[in-house]
């Protein structure tokens, strides 16, 4: 498959917006009245005028955007990068620098939003000129590129070869000055749509993306009876006032913004910051203790509860005290219908339906008599969903009875009573006494040892 | 029955254009009243763009109702509900960690169940595992492919699933075996057209959900393999009330929602100006954040049926490659093609921070398991760990 990082179509939608955005930044810093000032800059024996400085630049984004002096050196800088300002001193270094080097806009003529894509034809009237001028004495990526071009285009090398002619001279017959700013120009545009090899290439834009779906799509009628299709089913569907839906953010953020070790730091502290994995292994799935914050989390929904290993075990030691411990038994079987192997499915409903759900089954869950004439019916021909029915009434059911009075038992009490709230370590303040980082064993291994035991025993 | 349809909608205005005294005759001349502004459907070719027609304004005017019925029930914004809460302090987040080995653009990352070990996959065909923590690499896979866009980490920690350019979808079992080749044991699944654009396990590492760049109706669908990676076929899959197999979807500037039951889409959003790049649920699964290449990141709540939020901000120019929530969802965190990382306030909708430190665009991000950290992949060839 070849790739055309250069390609038009998909690169050419995306990539025009950018540069729409920052030719309006550029058009706004060019303003009679809001814009920049600008000043002659002096450039060895000539004078320059409408430069101004990087300083400028970076002051006139700092006061237009309100933003600090790092993100408009970092804007600035992109709007060099992609040509838009090129520097004067030391015109191959595409850097906005926060002093006085002197930069000037550059004509929109040599935007690279203007002539897109650029053209050999372009690239090589432009050597040829520059190769004349200088009397052979281009750069050595450039001698290659000049004789790799000379080959591919021969058919037209007359006519480049006039047209530089052509340009010099004309060129010839202006200012000084004017002449070194049409040079500086040229050569701004291209160092940055035929950067020097090495150098950095702004125009990559990575692989190209599929044509536009929509222009694709042919407006037929299927498609317009499929839009209607999908109109009415969304008309039917239910919705929530945003007041109830947003409100639902504001708690759900407070609820876990202990729990979120960047908003609030975790305890003892955060293993990126000080080397210290004590967070982890206090953390692991099994503990012989949990953490207080892991303890009250259960408490946030069912769902946590059942996600935490621990939890889950907990509440297993519950519902065996209050014998509908064959509920979570069920739904973890299922669980394991739904996500695991294909090969296994019908030998895995059939375990399901003897244990469960067959009468006078040992565990024998109770699901409302529709919903099991439902699955013993799917059961006939098991996939991986026939017992989503059965394992969300049973879901329910402990949601809605066995876990709230498990949150008021004795046995969670005690547990979050006994939970620990681990001290916080600082970061040592000696900033060479770096801990050392230890690695841990990789889950890969746990497996295979724990398969290796399987296999022995 | 179409044809029934325009000659009332005639009728009706023909007995607009009348005087009012013919208009009581009109009732019983209808059955024979010919319509003259309408030629005779001749040609079939005509009936069938009259009918194209019909269609096009019906869709569009169920497009209007739908839109009214959504705005009905928006009754607040964002902001306004966020006013009363806390505004965030001074952010600190700095790198971490820098991890270098990759020999070119950094294209997609996924962390473990560990919190600590990563896989990234990079436009050199190289798929390497990570301690993070250490910034030791433990597994290196090569491709027979560039450009591994998708990578992710299997829930045992066992496996990695990976594509790009091949078209497919290959898992590879991590052995602890330094000697061993990975290749060599490595399971696929081919994706027939086009190549994989994202691919992530599913609750067990014996299902890949993949998904395919390229296609009209780009579709979402699971694999299920065999216990240790036996390849299987494709098959549908069904809904599941607990959100499993729910999937998010960005195509071009809209965001879908697609139940895997059906095959689907349930929910679409249209309201970006460019194409999406990156959609991530919000943490309690009612909503979720997209980011395009017009520069914003919006936030979609899925009970609502609307756009709830636009973050974006007049100096921000370049697209948003990546966006994944703080573990609260307080926070949204945006890698962004200008090599910056922007760090947005949910709720209140402002920009906590800007996060500087890659020298090319961001293409991947993904926060820890446990929320300690962010992860992001650049195309300057490394990744960061920041915290």
């Amino acid at each position: 498959m070849t790739i055309n990082t250069l390609a038009k179509g998909g690169w050419h939608r995306d990539q025009m917006a950018c540069f729409r955005k920052m030719e309006k930044v550029i058009v706004a810093m060019q303003d009679p009245d809001m814009g920049m000032k600008m000043r002659n800059q002096r450039l060895l024996i000539t004078v320059i005028p409408h430069a101004m400085t990087g300083r400028d630049v970076i002051n006139w984004l700092m006061q237009k955007y309100n933003m600090c002096e790092e993100e408009a050196l970092h804007l600035g800088g992109m709007l060099v990068r992609y040509g838009y300002i090129y520097p004067l001193k030391e015109p191959r270094s595409l850097v906005l620098r926060a002093d006085e080097s002197p930069y000037r806009f550059q004509t929109p003529y040599f935007w690279t939003s203007t002539r897109w894509p650029a053209t050999e034809l372009d690239y090589a009237i432009y050597l040829a000129k520059k190769n004349i001028r200088k009397q052979g004495e281009l750069m050595e990526y450039e001698k290659e590129r000049y004789s790799v071009l000379h080959k591919r285009i021969n058919h037209t090398w007359d006519f480049v070869v006039m047209q530089a002619r052509e340009q010099l001279r004309a060129s010839k017959q202006r200012r000084k000055a004017d002449r070194i700013v049409l040079e500086c120009q040229e050569q701004a545009y291209w160092l940055i749509n035929r950067p020097p090899p090495g150098a950095y290439n702004i125009l990559d834009m990575g692989l190209e993306r599929p044509n536009n779906f929509s222009t694709r799509v042919t407006l037929n009628s299927d498609y317009y009876k499929r839009e209607i299709e999908f109109c009415r089913r969304a008309l039917g569907r239910n919705r929530v006032k945003s007041s109830i839906c947003l409100e639902g953010f504001v708690k759900y953020s407070e609820q876990y913004l202990s729990h979120d070790p960047i908003m609030q730091g975790c305890l003892p502290s955060n293993p990126w910051i000080s080397d210290d994995t004590a967070h982890w292994t206090m953390n692991t799935e099994v503990v012989p203790i949990p953490s207080r914050l892991r303890v009250e989390r259960w408490s946030f929904s069912f769902m946590e509860l059942l996600n935490d290993a621990m939890g889950r075990r907990e509440f297993m030691t519950y519902l065996e005290k209050e014998f509908s411990a064959e509920n979570l038994c069920f739904w973890q079987a299922c669980e394991d219908i739904r996500h695991g192997e294909n090969s296994r499915i019908v030998e895995k409903v059939e375990e399901v339906y003897k244990n469960f759900l067959a009468p006078g089954a040992a565990r024998w869950v109770n699901i409302d008599s529709k919903t099991m004439d439902k699955t013993l019916k799917g059961i006939q021909h098991p996939h991986r969903f026939v017992m989503d029915d059965a394992q969300m009434h049973i879901y329910f059911l402990m949601k809605k009875d066995s876990f709230p009075r498990y949150l008021k038992s004795d046995l969670y009490k005690n547990m979050l009573a006994k939970a620990i709230v681990p001290q916080e370590v600082k970061k040592s303040v000696f900033p060479f006494m770096r801990r050392q980082r230890h690695s841990s064993p990789s889950p890969a291994q746990a497996v295979a040892q724990a398969s290796e035991e399987e296999g022995r025993a | 029955m179409c044809k029934h349809y325009l000659y009332s909608i005639l009728c009706i205005s023909t007995s607009l254009c009348f005087k009012p005294f013919r208009c009581r005759s009109l009732p019983a001349q209808r059955k024979y009243m010919r319509s003259p502004p309408i030629p005779e459907m001749a040609t079939q070719e005509v009936q069938l763009s009259e009918t194209l027609a019909h269609l096009k304004t019906e869709s569009d005017t169920l497009k209007g109702k739908l839109e009214e019925e959504r705005a009905k029930l928006h009754d607040v914004e964002l902001h306004q509900v966020a006013e009363k809460v806390e505004g965030l302090g001074q952010f600190v987040m700095k790198t971490r960690r820098t991890l270098k080995g990759h020999g070119n653009k950094v294209l997609c990352m996924d962390w473990c169940k560990d919190k600590r070990r990563i896989v990234s996959s990079s436009q050199d065909g190289k798929v390497i595992v990570w301690d993070a923590f250490t910034t030791n690499k433990e597994h290196a896979v090569t491709m027979p492919c560039t450009w591994v866009m998708a990578c992710a980490y299997a829930p045992s920690g066992c496996a990695v699933a990976c594509g790009g350019l091949d078209n497919k979808c290959s898992v590879y079992p991590l052995s602890l075996d330094k000697n061993e080749n990975l290749a060599a044991k490595k399971k696929s699944v081919a994706m027939h057209t086009n190549y994989l654009s994202a691919c992530s396990f599913t609750n067990s590492d014996m299902q890949v959900r993949l998904s395919r760049m390229g296609e009209d109706t780009c579709s979402s669908f699971v694999t299920a393999l065999h216990h240790f990676f036996d390849l299987t076929e494709l098959f549908k899959v069904f809904r599941h009330v607990l959100h499993d197999f729910m999937s998010l979807q960005g195509c071009d500037k809209k965001a879908n929602v697609w139940d895997m039951r059906s095959g689907q889409c349930i929910q679409s959003f249209e309201t970006h100006e460019s194409d999406i790049n990156s959609v991530r649920y919000y943490p309690s699964g009612d909503a979720f954040a997209s980011g395009s290449d017009d520069a914003t990141c919006r936030l979609y709540d899925l009970r609502a049926d609307r756009e709830v939020a636009i973050y974006s901000k007049e100096s921000i120019i370049f697209g948003v490659s990546s966006v994944d929530f703080s573990l609260s969802g307080r926070l949204l965190f945006g890698g962004y093609n200008d090599y910056t990382i922007n760090v947005w306030d949910v709720l209140k909708g402002t920009r906590v921070s800007i996060l500087f430190g890659h020298e090319n665009r961001v293409s991947t991000l993904r926060v820890s398991p446990d929320g300690t950290a962010f992860c992001t992949g650049s195309w300057d060839h490394t990744l960061r760990t920041w915290a």
